[in-house]
């Protein structure tokens, strides 16, 4: 039981560079918190702080209710797992687990219980005894998991827990994960930059950006309505296409002169987006009222298998298409790419998003 | 032939085969005939009550030296770790007694300790302390201790810092949020990852304070008073070169060979099954 307050948190390192400039985000008691962005965009510092590992500048950091900045790591009642496991090496599996109740003087057997018991969900029962240079990337992983559980702390962090694992085991521990923080209901943050990771195990995802926050929300009104340009391109794989518009009398148009057809909801509307899967291509040449048609040259095709994405260059950008299933056209080909109206984004001068 | 083969023979294996030969060799005292004894030297090596002596005080004063010289030098890396401000100038600073000859630094240390001179005897005597390491045997032998253990700080503390940088920061990173406060995780985490150092510093201490302190021991006490201060290696030294016992001299080199054969022997075989290497 723990919610998570964070009040204009900023990070100042003594070098003067600002890492985290004021970031505020509160989280409902047994939320996953899902903090995502590029490298260096702080949102690893943000989760140090909240840890305890780093000192906060400025705001403040509050668990239940209590501000917890001057409170040292020790005694903060948070488990994390990093993104190396960070495991004790000279320890057994076992231990590694039970080091941390030891240290908070809990009962032998009772250690003994919760440590096999925890082992037992994560399937480790038969690994107690080795050492961590004995195990795969994917056990390591589930021992530093298991050590963060057995505690029962009121706050789980996460450090980017998979990245050191391949794509498949990834896939496995991102599902599991998520079942385990549901089934034991404790307040997490989860940092990672894989925007597929961030989207499937957010309860509120948290879009970072140069020590600020873009966005926050429930991931998919994350991707339904990006709030920035940055937010666009980040959240959704391929990227959305980004297209920039020039004013004219006659309504907007598109940098190489292309009129678009339909106004704009704002005037002051210069970018124009859209998702590859609300786009699709024809080779007929009918009028299509309400949508949006751009003529363009297929670059490359891309067939993922269920799925194929067309790198097409139009309106002097690049765009990409997705179509489901084969793709008939080829590299050279001349089509034109249709998005619907009512699936396009607008943003502004400032990449902010107008509707 | 390969030239380090060479000079390991004409350097290493021809004088050690000269001293098991020497060993079993006995002169007259006019120098005008020897005679092959066999093992007569050692047997009259052993049975001599000042041999004996020299055995306690040679293992006195390696066990004080090499534990002085580790926990010190432990103790000043894990502050060197800690400090914010001035680490390299403390770091330098550290190292530089490394480079002084142990001669120098054992006249360093007879001086500041000298009674009728030394700054620090001085000091001492004034705290109440009737300091006299000239004819006092503990006093002597505490002095030499101090200075040889100073002699050795520098280099430990090299490569503690060495292997103190080595742990992985976000296990202590790990540990603090397991609950442990600053002292449990120095003894759980930080000192069993620093293991390999610390065995490795116990073998080169050793045999530091058995064999490398003769240097030491000439210019502080020269063994004395009386024969409290006399290690193995500073025996060898008097009975060969200043009493000129050549056969009894080699015999005690060639027991010391045994003992560092033994020692290592030991440490490689017991104590190096406790260190984990990460």
């Amino acid at each position: 039981m723990a919610t998570v307050d964070l009040r204009d948190v900023k990070k100042v390192y003594p070098s003067g560079v600002e890492a985290v400039k004021g970031v505020s985000i509160a989280i409902p008691d047994k939320e996953l918190c899902v903090l995502v962005g590029p490298s260096g965009c702080g949102k690893s510092t943000l989760l140090r702080m909240i840890a305890g590992l780093e000192t906060i500048s400025a705001g403040t950091v509050a668990i239940d209710g209590k501000v917890v900045n001057a409170i040292g790591p020790t005694e903060r009642d948070i488990a994390m797992v990093f993104q190396n496991y960070a495991l004790y090496p000279h320890m057994k599996v076992y231990d590694n687990m039970a080091y941390g109740l030891r240290n908070r003087g809990t009962p032998k057997d009772e250690i003994d219980s919760r440590v096999r018991s925890t082992a037992k969900v994560l399937e480790l029962s038969a690994l107690l005894d080795r050492r961590p240079r004995e195990l795969s990337g994917g056990q390591r992983q589930r021992v530093a998991m298991g050590r963060a559980i057995v505690r029962n702390p009121k706050i789980f962090l996460f450090d980017e827990p998979l990245s050191n694992l391949d794509a498949k085991l990834r896939g496995q521990m991102r599902v599991e994960i998520k079942n385990l923080q549901r089934t034991l209901g404790v307040t997490s943050v989860y940092v990672t930059h894989d925007q597929l990771e961030a989207m499937t195990l957010a309860d509120i995802l948290v879009v970072m950006n140069a020590g600020l926050v873009e966005q926050t929300g429930a991931p998919l009104d994350v991707y339904e309505k990006p709030a920035s340009t940055f937010v666009a391109s980040f959240i959704g794989a391929p990227p959305m296409n980004l297209l920039a518009l020039t004013g004219s009398s006659s309504g907007p148009m598109l940098a190489d002169g292309t009129a678009i057809g339909f106004a704009a909801p704002e005037t002051q509307a210069v970018t124009l987006g859209f998702r590859p899967e609300d786009a699709d291509v024809t080779f007929n040449a009918e009028a299509l009222p309400g949508a949006l048609v751009l003529p363009a040259t297929v670059e490359a095709v891309e067939p993922v298998g269920a799925e194929s994405f067309l790198h097409c260059a139009a309106a002097g950008s690049r765009i990409i298409v997705r179509v489901s299933g084969r793709a008939t056209a080829k590299p050279g080909d001349q089509l034109r790419v249709v998005a619907k109206a009512e699936r396009l984004h607008w943003f502004d001068q400032a990449g902010k998003r107008v509707d | 032939m390969a030239p380090q083969l060479a000079i390991t023979l004409v350097f290493f294996y021809w004088p050690a085969g000269q001293a098991l030969y020497q060993s079993m060799l006995r002169q007259d005292p006019f120098g005008l005939r020897t005679r092959f004894v066999w093992f007569a030297n050692f047997r009259k090596v052993l049975a001599d009550p000042a041999y004996l002596n020299s055995i306690q005080v040679t293992v006195v004063f390696s066990l004080a030296t090499a534990i002085v010289a580790m926990v010190v030098a432990l103790l000043l890396a894990v502050m060197a770790e800690k400090a914010v401000r001035g680490k390299g100038l403390y770091r330098t600073l550290l190292i530089w007694p490394y480079a002084v000859a142990p001669a120098i630094a054992g006249m360093l240390w007879l001086f500041l300790f000298n009674p009728s001179i030394g700054s620090l005897a001085y000091l001492l005597r004034s705290l109440g302390i009737a300091w006299d390491p000239l004819l006092n045997g503990t006093h002597a032998m505490i002095l030499l201790v101090s200075a040889a253990a100073w002699k050795q700080i520098s280099y430990n503390f090299l490569f503690f810092v060495a292997g103190l940088q080595a742990v992985p920061k976000t296990l202590i990173e790990a540990a603090a949020m397991d609950g442990a406060g600053e002292t449990k995780r120095f003894w759980t985490i930080v000192f069993p990852l620093l293991a390999p150092t610390t065995f490795f510093l116990l073998v080169v201490n050793t045999v530091y304070a058995l064999f490398d302190t003769f240097g030491i021991v000439h210019a502080v006490t020269g063994g004395g008073p009386g024969k409290a201060t006399e290690t193995l290696v500073y025996k060898v030294y008097n009975d060969g070169f200043v009493n000129l016992i050549l056969g009894d001299s080699a015999a005690q080199s060639v027991i010391l060979m045994a003992i560092v054969i033994a020692l290592t022997a030991i440490q490689f075989r017991y104590v190096e099954r406790k260190v984990h290497y990460g």
